[in-house]
């Protein structure tokens, strides 16, 4: 029998506690995935947040640091300087990375940490139970957004990609979706990219991807896809924003 | 041992920083502490060092935990209100067990407060300071060359007990220069390897530096361990100076550079005749309880001494235990007691035990 597919070597063989439908799952394959095939396992160090995926260190075979909520590029900048050798990356949702933590992921940006920023973007707080992210779409209901999020007190949602590309020393930054296996294909490319960005020193590196909550979403698992692609990706547009080479690709 | 230099206390720490084998410094500006960090800047880079001026305090200190957990001696250095915002990550390397030297050097509080020296951050550096059960090695120097020569240590410990230090000074520490001398030097290369810290898994399982356990026996687990910590500490870190205490009727309690101070005092009040003693904790964490109620079984009573409104004052006479009074005397806000203050309160009830 030819295996035709098998459970990467940088992620461990235990199921995880995500809900079903979630697109962690697909983001934590796709990572280890592009770990594996760049043979830099034993040569990553990972930063897990505070969220959903705060427990990424149970999932992924490398060593890992758990950082306090928003803090994982202020710790991945930490370890970086020390072992400027090793690969470090961290894992953020949109709670974590674009509202508590906005100055860290701000900075680490502008000083062109060489580090590499997996951020994932669904548009709610998945962990907590369904409150407004900063990334919450404009009359999306949540529990804190009740009546559907309302512009005028609680802003327009934050386009973190768009907002880091102004960083001269942000070398890599692209956004992806996860809702269909075309898409997907091109976020583990993205993802590639990105630690190849890192591999070769040339700066910081992000990829926001965009993705499912269907159980505070409150959809089933296809409606939920059908939502990134439908709501999200109009005002969110995929693609590259920054290469290290200079060009854009959306 | 190596000639004395003049240096300024903030300087001098920094320098003992680097002599104990730190290469890596994050720090964010603050007032009375600024000569730290800008002289980490300068010397770091010609040791391949790294200083990086953060964007808030609150990145620094976890700029501190991600080097700490990736097995480096490193350091941060704040005043007051940017200790406050340090207190999340404190807890964090006390809950992942991770070394670490903090700086205080205290200004007046609360909130924004003032720049002069003042020791009001005592409560918030002895019994944890941020959230959940946990202790901090504090270490109060009294002179430059005590703040040198404890934050040498302060490295040795952190360590040795996987656990954060302070070092708690004052304006008046960092500020004054005196002449210093640095007992040796340690290179990163002599230090032993951290088994335990995150630099990659080659050849063994992964290494996790974490704080959360979602099972309670679990977490009771760790906080059992922890204590056990801090008890080893009470048992082996109990730093303390006594003067004059061996046939002491009256003696004067006060750390940092209040004891300096309050020396005087004692001193004058000896060429008078009056049997007066200090005793001088160092470190404040733990604390000397036992020498503090040793001597109380034979005093009158005791007068702690404090820039602040009276902080160690608790931990004063949790040690005498009602053995005798305990009086205070304190200023606060910047302002700092003088010797004849001092001397005034110690004559005061002198004479009202009389």
């Amino acid at each position: 029998m030819k295996v035709v597919a098998k459970r990467p070597r940088a992620l461990m063989d235990k199921p995880t506690h995500y809900c079903p439908g979630c697109t962690h799952g697909i983001t934590h394959r796709l990572v280890a995935e592009v770990i594996d095939e760049m043979d830099i396992r034993e040569k990553t160090i990972g930063v897990a947040p505070v969220g959903c995926a705060v427990l990424a260190y149970e999932y992924f075979d490398c060593d890992f640091q758990q950082a306090a909520h928003g803090r994982a590029p202020a710790v991945a900048t930490g370890i970086k300087r020390v072992l400027p050798e090793n690969f470090v990356f961290t894992y953020q949702g949109d709670g974590d990375l674009a509202s508590i933590g906005t100055a860290e992921i701000v900075h680490a940006a502008m000083r062109g940490e060489n580090i590499t920023t997996i951020f994932i973007n669904n548009a709610i707080y998945g962990m907590t139970g369904g409150q407004m992210a900063p990334t919450t779409m404009i009359g999306q209901k949540t529990t804190t957004s009740p009546y559907g999020r309302d512009s005028k007190s609680a802003g327009e949602p934050i386009r973190v990609v768009e907002m880091l590309s102004t960083f001269s020393r942000a070398a890599y930054l692209a956004r992806v979706g996860l809702f269909n296996n075309k898409e997907i294909k091109k976020a583990k490319k993205a993802i590639r990219k990105a630690f190849e960005t890192q591999k070769a020193g040339q700066g910081f590196s992000l990829v926001e991807l965009l993705s499912t909550c269907p159980t505070n979403w409150g959809m089933n698992p296809a409606e939920a896809l059908d939502w990134v692609e439908s709501n999200m990706v109009p005002y969110y547009p995929l693609g590259e924003y920054k290469t290290p080479e200079g060009g854009e690709d959306r | 041992m190596a000639d004395k230099i003049l240096m300024k206390g903030n300087e001098a720490i920094a320098e003992a920083g680097i002599k104990a084998g730190c290469r890596f410094f994050f720090g964010y500006p603050i007032t009375p502490q600024n000569e730290l960090p800008a002289y980490m800047a300068r010397r770091l880079p010609m040791e391949d060092g790294v200083f990086l001026q953060a964007e808030s305090e609150v990145a620094a200190i976890n700029m501190v935990y991600g080097a700490a957990g990736a097995g480096a001696r490193v350091m941060t250095s704040s005043s007051s209100p940017g200790i406050s915002l340090k207190q999340e990550g404190i807890s964090y390397m006390a809950g992942s067990e991770l070394p670490g030297v903090i700086v205080n050097i205290i200004r007046g509080g609360p909130g924004l407060g003032g720049i002069q020296p003042a020791q009001s951050d005592y409560l918030q550096a002895t019994k944890g300071g941020g959230h959940g059960d946990y202790r901090l090695l504090v270490l109060a120097p009294q002179s430059v060359q005590e703040a040198v020569d404890l934050t040498m240590e302060a490295f040795d410990l952190a360590d040795k007990y996987r656990n954060p230090v302070m070092i708690l000074g004052d304006g008046m520490i960092g500020q004054m220069m005196e002449p210093v001398e640095f007992p040796g030097e340690t290179s990163p290369e002599e230090l032993p390897k951290k088994e335990w810290a995150t630099v990659g898994n080659e050849g063994r399982k992964a290494n996790i530096i974490n704080s959360l356990s979602l099972q309670a026996e679990k977490l009771e687990e760790l906080n059992l361990r922890l204590q056990k910590k801090y008890k080893q500490m009470q048992e082996e870190e109990v730093r303390v100076e006594t003067t004059k205490t061996e046939d002491a009727e009256y003696v004067i309690v006060a750390f940092g550079s209040m004891a300096r101070i309050a020396l005087s005092a004692v001193e004058r009040a000896r060429e008078e005749g009056i049997k007066v003693g200090l005793i001088r904790p160092i470190s404040l964490f733990p604390y000397p309880e036992q020498v503090v109620g040793k001597v109380a079984e034979q005093a009158k009573f005791m007068l702690t001494v404090e820039m602040n409104c009276g902080q160690m004052l608790e931990d004063v006479r949790l040690a005498v235990n009602g053995r005798c009074p305990v009086y205070f005397y304190g200023r606060t806000g910047g302002v700092v007691p003088t010797s004849q203050e001092i001397y005034e309160k110690l004559m005061e009830l002198v004479r009202g035990e009389k």
